[in-house]
């Protein structure tokens, strides 16, 4: 694995964010790792810790008050915070792509969630207008949305949440991007859904060599579904790690905290015997 | 044992009309449109009873008016008795309501003609001009107010609030004679303001009563040209006007909808920006633009009176102007339910729309 280039790598970054009255603060502080091709990385910590902010950062997405101050993201040979607004909209979903939390505000409420993933899969995938609607229900059953059909004529507030998060799924199966992001995409889910919803992302991350970035509190999930992850705090990365080495041996005092907490849910008579 | 087929029929009808009445009240939008037709009665007789009472306390006396300005006493007491103004005023109404009920406005009383004639020929006047103003809006204030919102912060959105500063600040019978002073008088590009068609020209044959359709369907180029070269200025002078509160509206509107997590989505999926804000977000920021909508009718209902009197347009708004300058009672409280009238429909067609609009809403 590090004989390959990273397909994504951060270098030093830090961004500030300017309040109401002007005044700035730092919300990442030298943020620097790398994603491989075909990885799934983890990455991290508490809200507020800066994960979103990094996934933003990324995607060219952040809210206006926010600025890069310094540092690099490297992507395929190129540093994305030189882009240009134009040239930033070749890059966004054709090659990064990200999903979100909340997922039935994060599609339109006024249109039909098939013409929704039919029109990606139009702008990615130069298909007529007819052609990119039985792709995009295509997609949907991939997915594992069960009568697609008429799943597709629904407009965002008819659908559970799960189904929504699945439709956003869909339509970054429609990006195929080569990095997806996924913020916390199963965060306000039932349990169960939850665990399919990082089944399905399993399965594609598989099946098509996405490389995956997860944004999560919960190392459950990153146990489950990563090979390294990163564990961030207050705008800076604590620590990096493979999966592996960060549950049998965390290194940084924070991790060793967020590991104690998730022990002590898991087994609270042992731990406490 | 002829009656009993009668019975039959007499007793079959209403249960027919009964169940046809079950079906139409299951039909949720029927009623819905119901409650809201109750509801619009209710408002236009308060309108009624409003108008009226508020009008009879005007300070001045109609009677004195007609009777002219050499009147004796005596004449104007007969005035007084002939238009009824020595009643009390609980008769007057009373007397004004069962008049209206027969779609009796009541009389003129500077041109001794029924009121309601006078206002419906000048409703045609006032209509196209609303029309080109309301227009004109929407032209000005959907690009200056998409524009601000999705420049917030920049010189574009501090230019475009200036502008809708000045507008909401500025009076528009001033603008008006701004307007009329430059484009007229000045550069001479405007006719001078005097109603809608050139001293002389021949009005098209009425069938909209919109002089520029009109003439256009009599296949008259000419007439229509000098009644859109009477239009544009005082439709110009209300739009400006208007524009500043809807540029507002839509602005503001914008900015709330463009924060929105599908907007960040479209963002993140690579959809270009103007698929984003013309289609994702423009669609959304509508829904509020036009609850408010009823505000914007009452801007142009103010600015019409204004500019139809500035610029003598023949419309209800300088009726109004004249009546209110005259006395003359029934002429003012006519205006007044037809504003009325018309915005309660209005609102009721913007409610419609809005479940359109809405899906979310649609379903419910």
């Amino acid at each position: 694995m590090d004989m390959t280039e990273p397909l994504l790598a951060l270098e030093n970054l830090s961004v500030t964010i300017t309040d109401n009255r002007g005044q700035s603060k730092p919300i990442l502080q030298g943020v620097s790792f790398e994603i491989y091709p075909n990885e799934v990385m983890g990455l991290v910590g508490e809200s507020g810790s800066g994960k979103s902010m990094t996934a933003l950062a990324i995607m060219g997405l952040l809210p206006r008050r926010a600025k890069p101050q310094s540092g690099h993201i490297w992507f395929n040979g190129h540093d994305l915070l030189t882009l240009s607004k134009r040239e930033w909209y070749a890059v966004r979903g054709s090659q990064l792509a990200m999903i979100f939390q909340n997922p039935r505000a994060a599609l339109n409420p006024l249109m039909r969630v098939g013409q929704q993933v039919a029109r990606v899969v139009r702008l990615h995938q130069s298909l007529k207008k007819r052609a990119a609607y039985e792709k995009a229900l295509d997609l949907l059953q991939q997915v594992g949305i069960p009568d697609s059909q008429t799943r597709a004529r629904a407009y965002p507030h008819q659908l559970s949440g799960g189904m929504a998060q699945r439709v956003l799924i869909a339509m970054m199966l429609a990006c195929q991007p080569r990095l997806l992001i996924a913020d916390e995409p199963t965060t306000g889910l039932d349990v169960t859904i939850q665990a399919q919803i990082f089944e399905l992302i399993k399965t594609i991350q598989a099946e098509f060599g996405t490389t995956l970035l997860l944004i999560t509190h919960d190392l459950g999930v990153v146990s489950e579904v990563c090979q390294r992850v990163a564990v961030m705090q207050d705008g800076k990365i604590q620590e990096v790690a493979t999966v592996g080495e960060l549950f049998a041996h965390p290194q940084h005092p924070y991790t060793q905290h967020l590991m104690n907490t998730l022990l002590r849910v898991d087994r609270p008579t042992n731990s406490r015997a | 044992m002829t009656t009993t087929p009668d019975t039959g029929a007499t007793d079959q009808s209403p249960s027919l009309w009964l169940s046809f009445w079950a079906i139409l009240r299951s039909n949720p939008l029927f009623r819905y449109l119901l409650r809201r037709l109750g509801l619009a009665v209710l408002a236009l007789v308060g309108v009624i009873g409003v108008a009226f009472f508020l009008t009879s306390v005007l300070p001045g006396n109609p009677a004195v008016v007609r009777a002219g300005p050499l009147a004796n006493e005596e004449r104007i007491e007969r005035y007084e008795r002939e238009m009824g103004l020595d009643r009390p005023l609980v008769v007057q109404f009373a007397d004004y309501v069962v008049h209206l009920a027969q779609g009796d406005l009541g009389e003129s009383w500077s041109s001794r003609q029924p009121a309601q004639d006078e206002l419906r020929a000048r409703i045609p006047a006032t209509v196209e001009l609303g029309i080109v103003a309301f227009g004109l809006t929407l032209a000005i204030s959907l690009p200056l107010g998409i524009l601000a919102a999705v420049y917030q912060g920049t010189i574009i959105d501090w230019v475009i609030r200036l502008f809708a500063t000045f507008g909401a600040s500025v009076a528009l019978f001033w603008l008006a004679l701004i307007g009329i002073h430059l484009f007229y008088y000045e550069w001479d590009i405007a006719p001078p303001p005097l109603d809608r068609l050139t001293i002389g020209t021949e009005e098209p044959p009425s069938v909209t009563g919109l002089f520029t359709i009109d003439s256009l369907l009599a296949g008259d180029i000419k007439t229509c040209r000098d009644a859109l070269n009477h239009l544009w200025l005082p439709a110009m002078t209300l739009a400006l006007v208007v524009s500043a509160p809807m540029t507002k509206m839509i602005r503001s509107a914008m900015l709330e909808t463009l924060d929105k997590d599908f907007i960040r989505t479209a963002r993140a999926v690579g959809l270009p920006p103007r698929t984003i804000i013309l289609v994702d977000a423009l669609r959304s920021a509508f829904i509020p633009v036009l609850t408010t909508s009823g505000i914007v009718f009452g801007y142009l209902v103010a600015g019409n009176v204004i500019v139809e009197r500035v610029f003598s347009w023949a419309g209800v708004g300088q009726y109004v102007w004249q009546a209110l300058d005259a006395n003359n009672l029934n002429a003012v409280r006519g205006f007044i339910l037809l504003i009325a009238v018309v915005y309660i429909v209005l609102n009721l067609v913007i409610d419609l729309l809005y479940s359109l609009l809405d899906p979310r809403i649609r379903l419910n």
